[in-house]
């Protein structure tokens, strides 16, 4: 099984938010809420910190605690690519999965059931990429098989220093950062 | 230093703290903690009288069932209110899902109902202000059951660990949530169940006092007594109107040294775990929790009833209240202030 993951280089990101907006327009995502975000961040130590722009959205965690406290099993892995989806239907609403996510990347969708990213899933499935990652002007977001060590995002982790969000919290996100 | 200066995510429920879940949830908690001690408390009478049928009960235990039925409905209406996907709640009960604590409430949720209602088949109330017609079809049920020793323990056995099951997991459900650092504690699941043994010992002690008018006379003996002894004596028939307020002595000393452990594993645990623990020690939810939780729901009971059983002061049902008032603050403060810790 492939294990699908992004990796989004810093150094290059401007914060346009062309992500968040191609997002909102291929997934329908209601107004007042996000799938994908911008953050801007303070790393490193005195004398060397430096600014970083990040998008985030869910990591699609290795070991995600929004599918182990889900009551109905909504919360799923997808078998292929391992991709963390909702299934709308059997969603009852109880919002555990929103309070398990230490990434608060989830959000209860005004119809009732949680909502998140789904790493454009129906577009994947047809061979393209994520709706944010084809739009980014500066191409500084990367998509792909993270097992396999021939895949362009492989290739870039191998080749630059990279972090997660709270590698404390255990979870093993898949949206993985370069660094300058 | 990873430190975040501003995001645009503007998530209603999420931002700029998680406040997804209202009052419904500590609505729900309090009063499933209340019926998880009921049950605990009634399933002990019950298994007591199948071994020792002559022993008489309280005239207040008999609605205790009832009492847990309708609060526990009460509860669940709650729960239900707070489902975004309403019509969808029936999906929780076409699966189990062995790592969900909220999966496992659904279906013991289910499983307290029958053992809540043998119970009030075993000891149906003497006088009922309506409902006579149902109460006369019951008694030759009841009569049936009580010349069965061996089913009415088995409907002790089913009240008491139907309602250790519901009091833990209430707690383990919050505690299983590794993202809110002030829950993440496997104190939080006996936690709650003491908490839910105190408020229902403090209820029952009121309708007990209610009911059988013992309040005039007021409870008798020394504190400690009853601290060391409250656990094997507040059940005993035998040891009058004030064995409900002896109980209870108990559970919330217990619950007090159970807080403390709580906040010491927080304490003592990683950065994210301090700073969810300063929330409630000094920070935006200390006001209430010092004053409504600690003072009002446990000391201030536990050093009124230490009065009244040494007989230095008259005896009232204000201890019991307070108990109540601060098993509620319990839930509803650490609900919200769960939500606004993070890592």
């Amino acid at each position: 099984m492939a294990r699908l993951g992004m990796v989004i280089d810093t150094a290059k990101c401007v914060g346009c938010s062309d992500c968040v907006v191609a997002c909102k327009a291929e997934n329908g995502v209601p107004a007042g809420f996000f799938r994908d975000w911008l953050t801007e961040s303070l790393r490193g130590r005195f004398p060397t910190p430096h600014l970083e722009l990040r998008s985030e959205r869910c990591n699609h965690c290795d070991d995600p605690p929004c599918v182990t406290c889900c009551p109905t099993g909504a919360s799923h892995v997808h078998p292929w690519g391992g991709v963390i989806l909702v299934d709308h239907d059997a969603c009852v609403g109880c919002k555990a999965c929103i309070a398990s996510c230490p990434y608060n990347a989830r959000f209860l969708h005004p119809e009732g059931y949680a909502d998140k990213c789904t790493f454009c899933i129906h577009r994947v499935e047809k061979g393209q990429d994520p709706a944010c990652v084809s739009v980014c002007p500066t191409r500084c977001m990367y998509f792909g098989d993270l097992d396999d060590p021939e895949s362009e995002v492989s290739k870039l982790l191998a080749s630059r220093r990279s972090h997660v969000l709270l590698p404390e919290a255990g979870t093993g996100p898949r949206v993985i950062y370069l660094t300058a | 230093m990873n430190e975040e200066l501003w995001t645009n995510r503007n998530n209603p429920g999420i931002d700029p703290i998680l406040h997804v879940w209202g009052w419904e949830i500590p609505v729900y908690l309090f009063l499933g903690g209340l019926v998880a001690g009921l049950l605990v408390l009634g399933g002990y009478r019950v298994m007591r009288q199948a071994f020792a049928p002559e022993a008489a009960t309280q005239r207040a235990w008999p609605f205790a069932p009832m009492l847990g039925i309708a609060l526990l409905s009460l509860g669940m209406f709650a729960l239900f209110l707070d489902l975004g996907h309403k019509l969808h709640a029936w999906r929780m009960y076409l699966t189990f899902q062995v790592g969900s604590p909220m999966s496992w409430g659904a279906w013991i949720l289910v499983l307290v109902y029958p053992a809540l209602l043998a119970a009030a088949v075993l000891h149906p109330p003497e006088r009922v202000p309506f409902g006579h017609a149902l109460l006369a079809r019951v008694k030759p049920w009841s009569e049936a059951l009580q010349a069965r020793p061996r089913l009415v323990l088995a409907v002790g056995v089913a009240n008491m660990v139907g309602g250790l099951a519901l009091g833990l997991y209430t707690g383990i459900l919050l505690g299983s949530l590794g993202a809110r650092p002030l829950w993440n504690s496997a104190i939080l699941g006996p936690l709650f169940l003491t908490s839910g043994l105190s408020t229902a010992a403090a209820l029952m002690h009121i309708l007990s006092v209610v009911s059988e008018r013992t309040g005039a006379a007021g409870p008798q003996g020394r504190f400690a007594d009853a601290l060391l002894a409250g656990f094997f004596r507040m059940l005993n028939p035998q040891a009058g109107g004030d064995v409900m307020l002896r109980a209870d002595t108990s559970f919330v000393t217990l619950e007090l040294l159970l807080l403390g452990l709580w906040l010491i594993g927080l304490g003592t645990a990683t950065a994210v775990h301090k700073e969810a623990a300063q929330l409630v020690l000094s920070g935006a939810y200390a006001p209430a929790f010092w004053a409504l939780v600690v003072v009002t729901g446990l000391v201030t009971p536990l050093i009124l009833q230490a009065a009244e059983l040494s007989g230095r002061i008259r005896h009232t049902l204000a201890p019991a209240v307070l108990v109540l008032v601060g098993g509620f603050a319990l839930r509803w403060i650490l609900v919200s202030a769960g939500q606004a810790s993070h890592f």
